[in-house]
């Protein structure tokens, strides 16, 4: 079974992020990066995928060259070869353009499945797995937490909301959008790192005239609504009032 | 026109359906053509559109219903074919829909069909000189942005759960017209074969009915230390539940997650360690009666639901509760 699955490079959860001046993007300079969360268990469940059936795992990543860094990490995690479009408008592109970079990489290759995150931690669209599978022209099924193959045909299990799940069965070739949870993820060996070195990274432009079809016209810290009773002091001072405002004030102990 | 797309399963109507009519109306508001539709999809939906229609929701023109066997259960292919001719032919300025998990399914698929923009996950929406922009959170709630959608209409439109008012939708004293729309479905041609959604087996924690519960997320950083948040909840006589990474990398079991995917929780006390406040955690347990959040980030969106809020190191601050509970 031939596996793509795309990961998108994310700054760093515990990184706040600035707006630049002209508050249409942020400024990264200082940031770390890292792998987008659901996009690891993406690529853990690609991994299982190829263990049970066969066949090779492929990382697809759009943005500008430090998306490297992602791409080493998933193929010493044990995925077999990497394409990545290298763009540096990629890494504050829309949903819809990142799709079609993606998708002008990945037509050709005729994967049986692809497998995407549900959600990026950075822009947050839930969109681009979607648009890829139309792009691509094949059947999708988003928020994923089990995957079963039988010879052509793919039944998952969908997360709906509250607790709630669905099993949706569609043909292959098609398209995975994978939530957190799914898997137990497992880390890069020594050996897989090594291992990582040889393995190859294609690297290919984006196409030329994709369109935006969102602009960000301000980005900005969130303006604080509620009023907080802020506790300061020492830790014990702190918690010694909390527990009393809990008593007195608010009476809920 | 406006259209509304609404959202039922087995024939009852999703409350966020609602928000998103509020949302609508707020966008007639002020602009030249005020009319609003709202389309529902399914095979036996004519108590949900009655109760759609009822309320005589004002500058809605129509209440559009699309009855087909093959719509019984939710597929993709159904609802963007559906969808596709709908937006064909009453060529609405802006489709607006809930940000359910639904729609994250279809809203993607018939915006690229459509080659439409999409802003997904709207809080607010801000109107200057003509221009409608739309904030959503980026960056896990850690900024806002405004948004622009670009490119020919209809542009559409997610709104988050519990960001306008279901019940702040201006009703009318007459209901508004319901009507039929046959579209041709080819059954065969959707490639999604659904089964009937289900539960999981009865949950052995229900933490709908807790008094109190402390809840622990990322911040504590180990399965190891989880007995730092077990000792306060034994001395606050809580429940203790958790943001999902923490049930996602298996340190507690699934039933006690909070928020979106996870139980909806309405306690007095609700004390939030070490979680960052996503929407999809604050949605779960905003309805807690006095909300205390610890964390070491000042600009950690918790404490923007928070009515106590220590900045600090939980591994500091919590064993010093601990202590001060316990002190006889
Ligand atoms: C479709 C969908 C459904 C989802 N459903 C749910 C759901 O039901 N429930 C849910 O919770 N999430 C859900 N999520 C995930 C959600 O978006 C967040 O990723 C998640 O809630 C973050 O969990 P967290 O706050 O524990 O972790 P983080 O966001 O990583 O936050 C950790 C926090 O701990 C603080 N911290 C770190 N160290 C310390 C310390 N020593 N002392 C004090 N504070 C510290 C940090 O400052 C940070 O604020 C869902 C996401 C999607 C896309
Ligand atoms: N630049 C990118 N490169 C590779 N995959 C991406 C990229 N952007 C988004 N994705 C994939 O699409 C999913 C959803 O992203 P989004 O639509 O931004 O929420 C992510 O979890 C990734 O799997």
């Amino acid at each position: 079974m031939k596996i793509a699955v795309c990961i998108k490079q994310v700054p760093a959860r515990d990184w706040q992020p600035r707006p630049n001046d002209s508050k249409t993007w942020i400024v990264d300079r200082d940031a770390g990066f890292e792998m987008n969360e659901p996009d690891a268990y993406a690529l853990e469940e690609a991994l299982r995928l190829k263990e049970k059936h066969g066949g090779e795992v492929v990382v697809c990543s759009a943005g500008p060259a430090r998306v490297a860094q992602v791409i080493r990490e998933a193929l010493a995690r044990g995925a077999d070869r990497a394409i990545h479009v290298e763009d540096d408008g990629l890494a504050s592109a829309d949903a819809f353009v990142v799709a079609d970079a993606l998708a002008s990489v990945m037509k050709d290759e005729n994967f049986d499945v692809v497998l995407t995150g549900l959600q990026s931690d950075d822009q947050g669209f839930g969109q681009t797995g979607v648009v890829l599978a139309e792009r691509l022209g094949r059947p999708h099924a988003t928020i994923v937490m089990e995957v079963q193959v039988v010879e052509r045909t793919l039944r998952v299990k969908r997360e709906l909301e509250g607790g709630w799940f669905q099993w949706v069965a569609m043909p292959l070739p098609a398209v995975l959008t994978i939530q957190s949870g799914i898997n137990q993820l497992r880390y890069a060996t020594l050996k897989g790192i090594m291992a990582a070195k040889k393995k190859e990274i294609r690297k290919a432009p984006a196409p030329a005239g994709l369109m935006m079809r969102q602009k960000i016209v301000s980005l900005s810290v969130p303006e604080k609504t509620k009023k907080t009773r802020i506790i300061t002091g020492s830790p014990a001072e702190a918690a010694k009032e909390l527990v009393r405002l809990l008593r007195e004030d608010a009476r809920v102990i | 026109m406006i259209l509304v797309v609404a959202e039922q399963r087995d024939g009852i109507l999703n409350r966020a359906t609602w928000e998103t009519v509020a949302a609508a109306q707020q966008l007639a508001d002020g602009s030249a053509d005020r009319s609003i539709a709202i389309a529902i999809l399914g095979s036996n939906t004519a108590t949900a559109a009655k109760e759609l229609a009822a309320a005589g929701a004002k500058d809605v023109q129509a209440v559009i219903v699309v009855d087909h066997a093959a719509l019984e259960l939710y597929t993709p292919d159904g609802y963007v074919a559906v969808l596709e001719s709908l937006v064909a032919d009453l060529k609405p300025s802006r489709v607006l829909l809930p940000h359910t998990y639904q729609t994250r399914d279809f809203a993607p698929m018939l915006a690229a069909r459509l080659g439409r923009a999409l802003v997904t996950d709207v809080m607010r929406m801000k109107t200057a000189g003509g221009d409608t922009v739309f904030v959503r959170p980026m960056f896990q709630g850690k900024l806002t942005a405004d948004v622009s959608p670009q490119g020919p209409t209809p542009h559409l439109v997610t709104f988050q759960i519990g960001a306008f008012r279901g019940d702040q939708v201006t009703k009318g004293a007459s209901p508004t017209p319901v009507r039929a729309m046959t579209v041709t479905l080819d059954a065969a041609a959707i490639r999604e074969k659904p089964e009937p959604p289900f539960r999981e087996a009865r949950q052995a924690v229900d933490l709908s009915q807790a008094e109190r519960i402390v809840a622990v997320g990322r911040g504590i950083k180990g399965q190891e230390h989880l007995p730092v948040a077990e000792k306060l909840a034994a001395a606050l006589d809580a429940e203790l539940a958790a943001s999902r990474p923490i049930c996602d990398a298996g340190w507690l079991p699934m039933e006690r997650q909070v928020g979106s995917s996870g139980q909806t929780v309405a306690p007095k006390l609700y004390l939030a360690l070490g979680i960052s406040g996503a929407i999809q955690h604050l949605v779960g347990m905003k309805g807690a009666r006095t909300i205390v959040a610890i964390n070491k980030d000042p600009d950690a969106p918790m404490f923007e639901v928070a009515d106590y809020g220590i900045v600090g190191d939980l591994f500091e601050i919590v064993p010093a509760m601990v202590s001060e509970l316990t002190k006889t």
